[in-house]
């Protein structure tokens, strides 16, 4: 399973990139396998504040439809506009092209409790 | 079926997981799901052949003399139409208006007939047809003697041929044999399936299934033949717009409103066979359709339909992304007025209303 040690991770299988106050979220590789073939990234929230544990959006596979959970509080700035046309690209590269929100991140004391890459492996009992 | 310690396996539960199968509960069995992408499998189907396993269906063998007033009792087509060496889809009505379960019927032999239902009902099927059983007639479970094989495609014949010597290519739709099939005799030998895209279903002793499905592989080879799981079953059954039962269908639902009027003969007395003829002659006040989204989106079951001023008038009871077109498709119930081709209602999409539209189904032409 891909997990890269430089993210951080939920236990709803997303996972967050931060950069200074910003982050880049996504959903995990396990996520995109659990969920087969995804056909719609709908998220609506952009310009929106949102906090932790809330959800920003939705992902669509063919046979099922899965809320996205923001893993800290903060404000939604941007949708990867690719993943409109691509959405297969959550599937192919779920830590690169994949991304779905640019954020700015309200409490970095939120990140704190977020899991690292051991831990989310034994979560989905990698 | 929440608890897996109840779950079934199917006779050849490790040749998937050795495929890459992932293995999901499904009616009450753990079934594959999918090998490697919903899409590809569908599409695999579609344009070359693929391999289903779909041992968990259940087969029931009826004979003898009272064999088909029986199951003229039971079910709403005419059996007695049926010919040594043909099937008819059909289904099991109830008492109070709705089904039991749908189903296939296979005449076997001059007084012998074997009926396929879903896995998720085989119990209360069996039960159901034994309580109208009053002569006697010798009812046999094979569910477990029996592993079923659907090799659907436009090569599937192909695939098949050089396996046997019945000639597949002048078997008819909803037709079958008993012959041998991969060096194993009889093997009910079935031009049907649940995918549109032609084909064949192949009824193999569980003692043998492995070994057949070991030789469909590697005849289909050539053709770049996959397993197939249930995910793309159920887009290219939704597809073709055939009801799921549990979902288009269930205890609740008249098979007029369903669609399934041309399954549902009065030509002969069945179970609740009276209502259904006034409900025939009065019309149905909800109907069965197909539509397709006219904005991005993609149609759930239970996701409420609504007219253009957002009151409900129907529920969604399928729906996918359909892989052919590339857009969210589903059927669900709507009040007779919007039931029209072309009519517009709108789909509520966790709280948007959505603009779709009635369609003839099915959605993709065969």
């Amino acid at each position: 399973m891909n997990l890269p040690d430089d993210l951080r991770y939920t236990k709803d299988h997303e996972w967050i990139r931060v950069s200074g106050n910003e982050a880049y979220i996504g959903i995990t590789d396990f996520a995109q396998k659990e969920l087969g073939d995804i056909v719609y990234v709908d998220i609506n929230t952009v310009g929106e504040e949102i906090r932790q544990n809330e959800i920003f959006g939705t992902v669509e596979a063919v046979k099922t439809v899965s809320d996205l959970f923001i893993p800290v509080s903060g404000t939604i700035q941007e949708v990867n506009d690719l993943l409109n046309s691509q959405p297969e690209l959550v599937n192919t590269d779920p830590y690169g092209k994949g991304w779905m929100i640019r954020m700015t991140i309200a409490d970095p004391q939120e990140l704190e409790g977020l899991l690292s890459a051991n831990t989310y492996a034994a979560v989905i009992g990698g | 079926m929440t608890d897996s310690a109840q779950l079934k396996t199917i006779p050849l539960h490790d040749v998937h997981v050795r495929l890459g199968g992932k293995m999901v509960p499904f009616a009450g069995y753990v079934m594959p799901v999918r090998y490697s992408s919903d899409i590809e499998e569908h599409q695999t189907v579609r344009t070359g052949v693929g391999v289903f396993d779909v041992s968990h269906m259940g087969e029931f063998r009826l004979s003898g003399p009272g064999a088909l007033d029986l199951i003229q009792r039971v079910t709403s087509n005419d059996a007695s139409r049926l010919a040594i060496g043909k099937a008819q889809y059909s289904c099991l009505p109830n008492a109070s208006g709705g089904i039991v379960d749908d189903l296939l019927v296979y005449r076997l032999d001059e007084e012998e007939y074997m009926l396929v239902v879903n896995a998720s009902n085989i119990a209360k099927d069996w039960d159901w047809v034994m309580s109208h059983n009053r002569a006697g007639v010798a009812m046999e479970n094979i569910s477990d003697d029996l592993c079923l094989f659907a090799v659907q495609g436009p090569k599937a014949a192909q695939t098949l041929q050089p396996l046997t010597g019945v000639d597949l290519s002048k078997m008819e739709y909803y037709n079958f044999v008993q012959g041998e099939l991969a060096g194993v005799p009889r093997v009910i030998i079935s031009a049907t399936g649940y995918t549109g895209a032609g084909g064949f279903e192949l009824y193999v002793p569980s003692q043998n299934a492995e070994e057949v499905w070991n030789k469909i592989l590697e005849s289909g080879k050539k053709f770049e033949i996959k397993p197939i799981g249930l995910g793309a079953r159920d887009t290219l059954r939704l597809e073709m717009g055939f009801c799921l039962y549990g979902n288009d269908i269930d205890d609740t639902t008249s098979p007029l409103e369903a669609g399934l009027g041309w399954i549902t003969r009065f030509t002969k007395d069945f179970i609740n066979a009276g209502n259904l003829k006034a409900q025939r002659e009065n019309g149905v006040d909800r109907k069965l359709v197909g539509f397709v989204m006219a904005e991005r989106g993609i149609p759930r079951s239970h996701y409420g339909i609504q007219d253009a001023d957002g009151n409900r008038i129907g529920e969604v009871t399928s729906g996918t992304q359909s892989p052919s077109l590339g857009i969210g498709i589903g059927m669900g119930y709507v009040q007779k007025e919007f039931s029209a081709p072309d009519s517009i209602v709108y789909i509520d999409v966790r709280k948007k209303p959505l603009k779709a539209k009635v369609v003839k189904l099915p959605f993709v032409n065969k």
